[in-house]
């Protein structure tokens, strides 16, 4: 089989996924690159799956509105498998007038952006979720959030792709990405060498030192953060939840279990052990803050706790550009662990630069030379 | 697992079994004819299988049925069990209600 094609995608995360499944759809011939030899294993397999505008930086707001009008609602069809996604919007929760505060200036924000999120009362979000503790006082709320299942959206765009000719290739580390004659071209793994039009690097965190083979570097840093599961609950509510104080995010899944991200506070500092693993006190932590919002869970049991690196850009924001200076390079890393609400959208974006057309959306705000140094 | 590594292989068609209706993973409901499908679908590995299908992501975490979709996977892809890795463990070892787990006092603190 060739190993050429107009685009070699490099990392089968949600983004890498979509990308190839759009791509594919557009005709273009794809060949994707996974380090790992299970798709999906990196960020994607390991979030709390938020498909929100709401809490989003003003950069990023115009691809999560597009996602949920034109994208999200007709996912599950599309790609031929359920995702699991829910419109039932998002609560952030406040226990005090620090909290309310914070939420507050969310609240302003957003409305700015013109965005329909509003500040309810800890009643009126007792009226949304029953299930919310009397020490929640206030919370923003805003109604268009949702949340899907990641690791089944990420599959979905996987089993489609494949269906479409796009060809994945797992346990496929790539070492390098080859100029030939001034244009990106070869993609060099321990075995192989992959040509493409376009190279599309999409490998999170590991997409540094990919790029940094071409003398392009992203200012980010590897952070973990750890989801945990609970057994299957009755049907009780299907809105994303978050905080004020950022303890936890998660919803109710289809399945009935309860899917909870958090962090411990330490993770600036958790020791690098070169796989993803679980800290001993981040689960513990996240049980407190789920307890005071949702008293009824702490009966719940938990069945596994897992882990995953994020890729956090220096201003949060990820990198959706080509380079001038390598042409033929395509970068998509650095979602800052928010990417996967709005990967439908990027993945149909870089679809739209690969194949050279103008596209649906302004991605300006998310050039690769956005960085400068403080004075 | 080296052949397998590039999913366009044909790797043939899936073909039902009489057994199919039999459940595999006890904990999801999951039995071996989706788990033979799934296969088919692109879906090669014992994390990929979990995350599709659910099987092994159950109160018993695979304890169970772990050897048995590892076989019923090696079966389909025709190469040894022992080439197939397995799910990795996750903590913590048997359910624990959330106020346990979130309790960090000694006894008598």
């Amino acid at each position: 089989m060739s190993n050429c094609a107009d685009v070699v995608v490099i990392g089968s995360g949600v983004i890498g996924n979509a990308a190839a499944y759009y791509m594919a759809k557009k005709g273009l011939s794809v060949i994707v690159l996974e380090k790992s030899d299970s798709i999906g294993n990196g960020g994607s397999s390991r979030n709390g799956g938020g498909v929100r505008q709401s809490g989003r930086d003003k950069r990023e707001l115009p691809l999560a509105i597009y996602g949920r009008e034109h994208l999200w609602p007709n996912l599950s069809q599309e790609l031929g498998m359920d995702v699991e996604y829910y419109q039932k919007g998002n609560l952030r929760l406040g226990k005090t007038d620090a909290h309310i505060n914070v939420l507050e200036n969310l609240t302003k924000n957003a409305n700015n952006c013109g965005l329909d999120v509003s500040m309810i009362s800890g009643e009126e979000a007792r009226d949304i979720c029953p299930y919310l503790s009397k020490e929640v006082i206030g919370a923003s709320w805003c109604p268009t959030d949702g949340h899907a299942n990641p690791m089944l959206t990420t599959l979905a765009y996987y089993k489609k792709a494949r269906e479409l000719g796009v060809r994945f290739i797992t346990g496929e580390e790539v070492i390098e990405i080859r100029k030939i004659r001034g244009k990106a071209r070869q993609v060099i793994t321990p075995d192989n060498i992959y040509e493409g039009e376009t190279i599309l690097l999409a490998a999170g965190y590991d997409s540094r030192n990919i790029a940094g083979s071409l003398g392009i570097d992203i200012p980010m840093n590897k952070v973990l953060l750890e989801v945990l599961v609970t057994e299957a609950q009755p049907p009780m509510f299907y809105q994303m939840l978050g905080t004020a104080a950022a303890d936890f995010y998660g919803h109710q899944s289809t399945h009935g279990s309860f899917v909870f991200g958090g962090s411990s506070g330490l993770e600036a500092v958790n020791k690098d052990n070169g796989t993803p693993t679980t800290s001993s006190l981040t689960a513990s932590c996240i049980c407190r803050g789920i307890m005071k919002y949702f008293p009824i869970l702490s009966e719940a049991k938990i069945v596994r706790t897992w882990a995953g690196w994020i890729d956090d850009c220096i201003d949060h924001v990820p990198v959706i550009s080509f380079v001038e200076e390598v042409p033929g390079l395509l970068l998509a890393s650095a979602f800052t662990g928010h990417g996967f609400g709005i990967s439908p959208t990027v993945g149909m974006l870089l679809a739209e630069m690969a194949a050279g057309e103008k596209t649906s959306l302004d991605v300006s705000a998310f050039r690769y030379d956005r960085f400068k140094a403080k004075i | 697992m080296s052949d397998l590594k590039d999913r366009s292989a044909f790797i043939g068609s899936y073909i039902p079994q009489a057994d199919d209706d039999m459940i595999i993973c006890r904990c999801e409901e999951i039995t071996k004819g989706e788990i033979r499908k799934a296969i088919y679908d692109g879906m090669y590995t014992i994390a990929e299988i979990r995350r599709y299908l659910r099987a092994g992501m159950g109160l018993c975490q695979g304890q169970t049925c772990g050897k048995l979709v590892k076989t019923i996977v090696a079966r389909e892809l025709k190469i040894s069990p022992n080439e197939i890795e397995s799910a990795v463990s996750r903590a913590p070892m048997r359910p624990l209600e959330m106020k346990v787990l979130a309790n960090e006092k000694k006894a008598g603190e």
